[in-house]
């Protein structure tokens, strides 16, 4: 059978229930031609259950693409689908491979993917992650050929009868599909004008996934782990400040039950990047909720804005040693395989002192995100800034730019943004200059910080921003951050190596081989410190150079048009 | 891609019904994407499947290759298993075939760019010795042929199997078999079992003379669909069994 040339929705109108559409749909198609049930066997075929499977930030969704998990007798069979999943799958794109000892209601892991065209295709995109259920539909099909005055069958009408066993009743619309025979495409065509005449059946633009996720009350892509934060330029600045704020909440909890159930260790690093986006809001941008146009029963005081931002400052040290650990056992492939003197296998004994270490801090980061301090934390932060965004919402600030500092009163989110971001810039442009050949490490690591307080003032305020010039400003901040956290990450990480060196030593588990390659990783580290410090200046010229800093004014005027 | 050819100097041996029903069995049991050219004009392996018996622009667009072969491929109401009608201007085929350079693989040539959507190309070819046939059993990986259990047409085996045999370069297998065997009769009876046995080039498996095999040009589908049971359904599993095991 070929590929359906035309898919509909028994979708009903009014009073029709969709048995009333397909009985319509049957007679319509009989004044043409004489329908027959398709050879061998019964009408009906048996129920077919199928599980989506995405990672938990849709990366197969966002690359067009869609996994599908067909439970089998034994083992099971993985289907990925190329098409864009805002429309019918194209013909011919599917790729299929079988799997052996999975579950349509569990996490697997990319080590739960046998070697085969699936896994080649999209293991470089999925990892780290581990790909989730997103919904399962059980579905039956049942086949009508479509004849023509010969007895030969021209076509075939297809009437999927989906459900969700999640969502319970009532099940999907059936789902009708003319496909074509070879050879016979207008007889094709022309039952599928039939079809779409009939009242009652309207175009199924939209794919069995959408409408089964939405069944359970989700959607394609409805995570991200971007700040996205629906903002405008005339909001009040409070207003836009609790929306970022509150955003990035979203965020921080919709990570934590990943976190717990040490699904991926994505969750953890979404988790520490939203934690940090907080922290740096509130430093950015926090007196906004302190101003004393917000109403004063809603209005945040600086004690407790300090408090917060002491609290969220505990729980961004309670996922770093885990965090730490995780970073070292992501590359420790890439770490084994780029020794020159030792063996890859000289490092296993490190490798399992690491997991074994993550494993103890894992168990201390799972007890605090479980603790009643940080659900007080996110509860309390929650309701404050839910009372500031509502209690502006439907208001415009008066227009005007204050661009006093410390004074944000009757600001809207454009000039609050604009004068934070420019601020942010200067700092950056000012410490980054004054950074020499004998410059301490510590200044290359200040400048990091404040580079990511810009970063974070960028995204927050993006929507405001016009957005070509915004890829080139956060183009040049983006490589210039890189060649600093290179700089810095690998400085951390010879540290933590010599930690743990120590530390196996003390416990008796450091075979002098083990201890060699460590030296090795380390020396491995220190040249590429070396070659990023060497690349710094030319980095931060391209960044906050002349051309720079006028990319950064045209920036800010456009954001304030 | 493998191609099957059932050919026969002699007419209403069996070809066609042949041809039908190993295509069948082939796409549907052997699971192979299967494309049966019916190149008789009488039409008749298109009638089984009920598709007309017409190409566009006729044998001779096809040959001089103004229309590529794959335009004119028909989906029979199998799944695997697709057609190429017969048309009546096939019966200049001779003619054409002469016109396009006389040439004895213009047939192969036509039918190579298959291989990439097939498995398994069957031809039902017309009952004469001509350029067509000479076309075919070159293009042809395995020649099936169907035998009256005659003394006769054993006669024409030998003389088939002595033509293939003077090919330089790709020879096809040549695999007869007993079709319309009427075990009834004494002559039948000696001749499949005798030659059976003492030629390799004749299959054990024998067709037998039944009269649900002529119903289907009133099924107008193969023997194994509308009667799988029967003992003529039997018959051409097995046969296609051997065919397949014999000439892998």
């Amino acid at each position: 059978m070929t590929p359906g040339l035309a898919g509909f929705i028994a979708a009903g109108q009014d009073t029709q229930t969709s048995d009333d559409v397909i009985s319509e749909v049957l007679t319509a198609l009989e004044q043409e031609f004489t329908l027959v049930p398709e050879r061998g066997g019964s009408l009906r075929t048996a129920a077919r259950r199928r599980t989506w499977f995405d990672t938990f930030d849709w990366r197969l969704y966002r690359a067009g693409l869609t996994l599908e998990y067909v439970p089998a007798h034994r083992g099971g069979e993985l289907r990925l689908s190329g098409a864009s999943s805002a429309a019918p799958p194209a013909p011919g794109s599917d790729v299929e491979q079988p799997v052996t000892g999975w579950q349509a209601s569990r996490a697997h892991p990319l080590r739960d993917l046998p070697d085969g065209p699936i896994t080649a295709r999209i293991a470089g995109l999925v990892a780290p992650r581990a790909l989730l259920p997103a919904v399962t539909v059980s579905d039956a099909a049942t086949v009508r050929r479509l004849l023509n005055e010969d007895g030969k069958t021209v076509a075939r009408l297809v009437i999927d009868q989906p459900s969700v066993p999640a969502a319970g009743e009532p099940p999907l619309p059936p789902r009708l599909t003319i496909t074509e025979v070879r050879g016979y495409p207008g007889q094709a065509r022309r039952a599928v004008r039939i079809v779409a005449g009939v009242v009652g059946v309207r175009p199924a633009t939209e794919p069995v996934l959408a409408a089964a996720l939405r069944a359970v009350g989700r959607r394609p892509g409805d995570y991200s782990n971007k700040v996205d934060a629906k903002i405008t330029a005339v909001m009040p600045a409070a207003q836009a400040a609790a929306t970022i704020l509150l955003r990035l909440l979203d965020t921080i909890e919709a990570n934590v039950p990943g976190v717990l159930r040490d699904i991926d260790t994505e969750f953890l690093h979404d988790l520490r990047v939203a934690v940090r986006r907080t922290r740096s809001a509130v430093k950015l941008f926090g007196d906004a909720l302190t101003a004393p146009l917000a109403p004063r029963d809603s209005r945040l005081t600086g004690n407790d804005l300090a408090r917060f931002a002491a609290e969220f400052k505990w729980v961004g040290d309670l996922t770093t040693p885990t965090r730490d650990l995780d970073v070292h056992l992501l590359g420790f492939e890439d770490t084994a395989r780029a020794l020159r003197a030792a063996k890859p296998d000289d490092l296993e004994p490190f490798r399992a002192f690491l997991a074994q270490r993550r494993l103890r801090e894992f168990r201390a980061l799972s007890r605090g995100l479980r603790s009643a301090r940080f659900t007080a934390l996110t509860q309390d932060w929650r309701e404050r800034l839910t009372r500031i965004r509502e209690s502006g919402s439907g208001r415009t600030a008066a227009t005007g730019r204050s661009g006093q500092s410390g004074s944000p009163a009757g600001e809207t989110a454009g000039t609050l943004g604009m004068e934070r971001t420019r601020r942010a810039f200067a700092k950056v442009a000012r410490r980054g200059a004054a950074i020499m050949p004998a410059s301490p490490a510590e200044s290359l690591h200040d400048l990091r910080k404040r580079c990511k307080e810009l970063r974070y003032a960028l995204e927050f305020f993006a929507p405001l921003f016009p957005p070509v010039a915004y890829g080139a400003v956060l183009g040049d901040l983006k490589r210039l951050q890189d060649c600093l956290g290179e700089f810095q990450d690998t400085e951390v990480q010879i540290g933590e190596i010599r930690v743990l060196a120590t530390s196996m030593l003390a416990a008796g588990e450091a075979p002098a081989v083990t201890l060699l390659a460590m030296g090795e990783v380390t020396a491995g580290l220190a040249a590429r410190q070396q070659a990023a410090r060497a690349e710094f200046e030319r980095r931060f010229a391209a960044f906050a150079g002349v051309d720079g800093q006028r990319r950064m004014s045209l920036l800010l005027r456009g954001g304030l048009a | 891609m493998k191609i099957y050819a059932t050919y026969n100097i002699k007419g209403g041996v069996g070809k066609t019904t042949t041809a039908v029903n190993l295509a069948y069995l082939a796409a549907t049991e052997s699971k192979l994407r299967t494309v049966l050219w019916d190149l008789d004009p009488q039409g008749a392996a298109s009638f089984m499947f009920r598709v007309k018996p017409r190409v566009k622009g006729g044998g001779k667009a096809l040959i001089r290759g103004k229309r590529p072969l794959d335009d004119a491929i028909k989906g029979t109401d199998f799944d695997n298993l697709d057609l190429i009608p017969a048309d009546f201007t096939y019966r200049n085929m001779d003619l054409l075939l002469d016109d396009a350079g006389g040439s004895d693989r213009k047939l192969a040539k036509l039918l190579a760019p298959l291989a990439a959507e097939y498995d398994a190309v069957f031809l039902d070819c017309p009952p004469s010795i001509s350029l067509v046939s000479e076309n075919v059993l070159h293009a042809a990986d395995v020649i099936v042929v169907p035998l009256i259990p005659t003394t006769l047409s054993v006669r024409t085996l030998d003389q088939l199997t002595e033509f293939v045999d003077g090919f330089r370069g790709h020879r096809p297998d040549v695999l007869a078999f007993f079709s319309m065997v009427d075990r009834r009769k004494k002559l039948h009876k000696e001749i499949t079992e005798n030659l059976s046995s003492e030629r390799p080039d004749v299959a054990v498996t024998v067709i037998p003379y039944l009269s649900i095999v002529e119903n289907m040009s009133v099924e107008r589908a193969p023997v194994t669909v509308f009667a799988p049971r029967s003992a003529a359904a039997r018959a051409y599993r097995a046969l296609w069994s051997e065919i397949r095991a014999r000439t892998e």
